[in-house]
């Protein structure tokens, strides 16, 4: 008789902030220098050499500790991590233990069908609350570049010292599902406060997942394992489903789940153990005495509230009572900070919300995904969008062309009113033109041009897309539809 | 006269007036370097060009009318744990034998940016670990006051360079009583800062939150006018303090202790102290009284938790702070190694002396899972309390006197045969670095053998005014025969 099993997850999610410097030396945190390029006696960790914190970092950090509803400690300071590792130039890290900077709060996610047991969280209809242990601040480590030619191993520490935050859930995830929830909770809310782009990708977001099972009803928790190297929510899923499995096969067969840290191979499906509990290193975790404790009073949390943009929700409100769209546009539009700063910048240049929205969720998402972009890159402007939703509603040029003019703008950022004038894409509105090109579609072809008139209502709509075609788009299709019905 | 006679704020003066050129000064001391260097072992790098050159162009700049600073063309001695921009620094160590920093400490900026030249890395106990400057890779240093003695540490090339006269004024450092301990060992004036005075920028750290740079001199003007240099806010280094006007320590000396309150503590004069270093103290303590000052002894407390509590806590900052030290980036690298862990493992083990390597086996420890609690944060406890008993003292007394260290200079490899012993020399001066207060070195006699007795004046965080003129109003009492005669010919 098979047991019920739930998976209990809990979550270690590492986020870049995005700051101009390092969190304790002024090194540039700039993406893809040449090695070693953005890197100074500080953050090499050379003898003599003395860590100040970056102000902005904290700053960032009680930005995410606000809206993730944690309280601000008064008091923290920084600990040493200490562990040899080449990447690690002082082989201690400078991280938060024993006073973090944000404990104890919570986000709420929206939850599919309920599915095992859920009695550890707070929950409200189809909304849960995944409570937030701690938010702690510590530096990033370098790069070591092996090179199997030569067999030499090479250190970049451009990354070394660059500012991240750690944010550390309690075990009250079930499912793959809720997890990407709470993941994607996490990445809009920082990306819309600004602290970071969070590009799993790219690793400016990094998750490490923390999952043991038990048998449904039981109480206690179960032995945990972590897994790294979740770099996509697809290698997280597949991580959740392939080390539940593998927890529950070995509870099956009598065995025990070992505590231990486990590497996830994505393109194999399969996990490593990397080290056991037994093998875990001492880190010898105590307080930094480079660093003064951090004193942080009201009047700088309250200013920092105060500074605290719109977060997603609150947008959405915004958008269902200001601009009376459909949820599903609501939801998509907002997804992403910059494609609703773009949607709410174009409605401003006079541009109808629907009409908008409908461009952006469609011929915009649509190239970013065929360009394999993301919304931050797109080159047009407002103004651009707002133009050319214009010159579709003056009749100014057709919703084909209109498309066409879409895909230049997209890549090349170009005006709309220039384009269509320079390249001759206006409708046309001359009549007589317009039935000359018609009379030569009816007299090419004769077969639909029976077929209609044997009350074939539909044979109309082929004569119309030859007429469209041979006035390569540039005339309106229902003008097109008149002057044949007429010749008919 | 001979140049060598002059303190360093008497030289300035001199180079200053032009009765004296910096190239003439800095020879001076190159003529004493060449007689003597090889007796006493002082420096573990001189710099000779680089200093000619930084000379003359001072004395060109002089010449020309420039305003300078108050030390142009005063030859001095750096510590070698202070970083110096393209002068190697090599901690006393085999692990940095040929560390050539790319920067200079905030202290060495300071000092070179008020004209000071700069001659040499003095020797020292490897990074900064021990009280006799034996631990150094670079060899023993003598002390000059005798050479079967060592001259103290760790700071012990600086306080021997300033006693034999192969500078005129040094920088040491001060953890647990090292830039005190060896000017009392060579009959210097030694003195170290409130905590956080003097930037720790460029100085390779050994155990953090103790650590402060401080001068060593031939009078107490010299420290204050040098401390008055050094001292101030770095943004670099997050622990510097910002005194705001509480500069001026040269200007605030006056010969007047009338009715300052003296504390003596009774518990630094039981057992193991040796009887001459008792006697001259307490002759010392009478000289205050005599000029007006109030002095009682009193229960301080605590004595004996002193050495434990801090040599927990320094040899756990040490561990960690010498981690850096791998054979990866810079530094010792050991040969002909297979493996990441053997490259650490073989590196360490030969880049480090054997001090340096007990006080990491000691810091890990006391770090570890499971004996964190029992070590680290009871020393910390402690500390708490011994930062309480000193302030209960200091809201009794202005200033606290007593010995620098329990005996005078010990003869060399006497120590190091046993460490536990060693450390327990350190029972005076240690309390200055687990509080961060202010503590400064004055000679103030010798012993049976004739060797110098240094006295311990100990100030309230933040009061080197009232520390400085305490120390101050002693020595002008007691000048000694060799400043008489200097500053009555200076001004006759």
């Amino acid at each position: 008789m098979a047991n019920v099993y739930e998976t209990v997850i809990g979550l270690e999610v590492h986020v870049e902030l995005a700051t101009q410097t390092k969190i304790f030396c002024g090194c540039s945190t700039a993406f893809g220098g040449a090695p070693n390029t953005h890197t100074c006696p500080v953050c090499t960790g050379m003898p003599g050499t003395l860590p100040v914190l970056n102000r902005q970092v904290v700053e960032h950090a009680i930005a995410v500790g606000l809206a993730t509803n944690c309280s601000i400690a008064a008091h923290c300071r920084f600990d040493r991590k200490n562990y040899f590792y080449p990447d690690n130039p002082q082989n201690y890290q400078i991280s938060q233990l024993y006073q973090p900077i944000c404990r104890d709060g919570y986000v709420e996610i929206d939850v599919q069908t309920p599915e095992g047991d859920r009695r550890d969280a707070a929950e409200t209809d189809n909304r849960k609350r995944v409570r937030i242990h701690e938010i702690h601040m510590e530096e990033d480590a370098g790069k070591l570049i092996h090179d199997g030619e030569s067999g030499r191993s090479l250190v970049d520490y451009n990354r070394a010292g660059v500012p991240l935050i750690e944010i550390v859930s309690e075990p009250d995830m079930r499912s793959a599902e809720e997890v990407i929830a709470y993941l994607e909770k996490l990445r809009t809310t920082i990306q819309y406060l600004g602290a970071s782009d969070c590009k799993l990708q790219e690793g400016s977001m990094r998750a490490d997942v923390n999952l043991s099972v038990r048998e449904v009803g039981v109480q206690t928790l179960g032995t945990r394992t972590e897994m790294k190297n979740l770099n996509s929510f697809h290698a997280i899923r597949n991580a959740i489903a392939g080390e539940r499995e593998r927890q529950i096969r070995l509870l099956e067969a009598g065995e025990q789940v070992v505590q231990e840290t486990r590497r996830w191979d994505d393109a194999k499906g399969v996990s490593y153990s990397m080290r056991s509990k037994e093998d875990a290193q001492d880190y010898r975790y105590f307080p930094e005495p480079d660093l003064a404790p951090l004193h942080i009073d009201d009047t700088w949390i309250a200013q920092i509230r105060a500074r605290q943009p719109e977060l997603r929700e609150a947008r959405m409100e915004r958008y269902q009572r200001t601009y009376a769209l459909p949820m599903y546009d609501i939801r998509l539009l907002t997804d992403s900070k910059q494609l609703s700063d773009l949607f709410e910048e174009t409605v401003a240049c006079g541009a109808q919300p629907k009409k908008v929205s409908n461009w952006l969720m469609g011929e915009a998402l649509r190239l970013l995904r065929e360009r394999d972009m993301d919304p931050e890159e797109i080159c047009f402007t407002p103004e651009h969008l707002a133009a050319l939703i214009g010159l579709v509603e003056q009749k100014e040029i057709t919703n084909t062309v209109a498309k066409e003019v879409f895909a230049v703008m997209f890549t090349q950022g170009v005006d709309p009113r220039r384009y269509v004038e320079e390249n001759g894409l206006k409708t046309l509105q001359d009549a007589d033109a317009l039935r000359r090109v018609a009379a030569q579609v009816l007299a090419d072809n004769p077969q639909s041009v029976a077929d209609y008139r044997n009350g074939k209502e539909k044979a109309i709509s082929f004569l119309v897309g030859q007429t469209m075609k041979a006035m390569k788009g540039q005339a309106d299709p229902l003008k097109v539809r008149e002057i044949l019905q007429s010749m008919l | 006269m001979d140049i060598l006679q002059y303190t360093a704020v008497e030289l300035a003066e001199c180079i200053r007036h032009r009765k004296i050129g910096t190239v003439e000064a800095l020879e001076a001391v190159w003529q004493r370097i060449d007689a003597e260097e090889a007796k006493w072992n002082c420096y573990i790098t001189v710099e000779r060009e680089k200093a000619l050159k930084r000379a003359a162009t001072l004395q060109r700049r002089i010449e020309a009318g420039e305003q300078i600073g108050p030390f142009a063309g005063v030859p001095f001695a750096v510590k070698d744990n202070l970083c110096t921009k393209g002068i190697r620094t090599t901690c006393g160590s085999r692990m940095l034998e040929q560390f050539v920093p790319t920067y200079s400490a905030a202290a060495v900026e300071r000092l070179e940016a008020a004209g000071a030249v700069i001659i040499g890395k003095t020797n020292m106990d490897e990074f900064a670990m021990g009280s006799t400057t034996e631990t150094s890779y670079f060899g023993v240093t003598h002390n000059p006051c005798d050479p079967a003695c060592v001259p103290g540490g760790s700071s012990g090339g600086s306080a021997a360079a300033v006693a034999a006269g192969e500078c005129f004024a040094a920088l040491g450092t001060d953890t647990g009583g090292s830039v005190r301990q060896p000017a009392s060992h060579c009959g210097v004036v030694g003195l170290k800062p409130t905590y956080g005075t003097v930037s720790r920028y460029g100085l390779v750290s050994y155990a953090s939150s103790m650590d402060q740079i401080g001068p060593l001199g031939r009078d107490v003007r010299d420290c204050a006018a040098i401390l008055d240099v050094i001292a101030g806010r770095d943004d670099r280094d997050a622990t510097s303090v910002d005194r705001g006007e509480q500069t001026g320590f040269k200007a605030a000396l006056r010969q007047d202790v009338e009715g300052m309150r003296i504390g003596v503590p009774a518990d630094y004069f039981t057992e193991g102290l040796q009887p001459g270093v008792r006697k001259a103290v307490q002759d010392a303590a009478e000289v205050f009284r005599a000029n007006g000052a109030v002095v009682e002894y009193f229960d301080l407390g605590l004595t004996q938790y002193v050495v434990p509590a801090y040599y927990t806590i320094a040899a756990a900052e040490a561990s960690s702070n010498l981690e850096r030290f791998d054979g990866i980036k810079y530094g010792y690298r050991a040969q002909d190694i297979g493996t990441l862990h053997a490259l650490y493992q073989k590196t360490r083990s030969e880049g480090f002396g054997a001090e340096v390597k007990r006080r990491i086996l000691l810091g890990t420890f006391v770090l570890s899972t499971g004996y964190y609690d029992a070590y680290y944060l009871k020393a910390q406890r402690v500390r708490t309390r011994i930062r309480r008993a000193f302030d209960e003292a200091f809201a009794n007394y202005d200033v606290l006197l007593g010995p620098v260290a329990p005996t005078t200079a010990p003869r060399l490899g006497e120590s190091l045969s046993d460490p536990l012993q060693m450390y327990l020399q350190d029972i005076y001066t240690i309390s200055a670095n687990l509080t961060g207060m202010p503590a400064i070195s004055v000679p103030c006699g010798t012993d049976e053998k004739g060797l110098p007795v240094g006295l311990q004046l100990m100030g309230d965080r933040l009061a080197e005014g009232t520390l400085l003129r305490a120390a101050y109003t002693y020595e002008q009492a007691v000048k000694t025969e060799r400043e008489r005669n200097v500053s009555d010919k200076e001004r006759g």
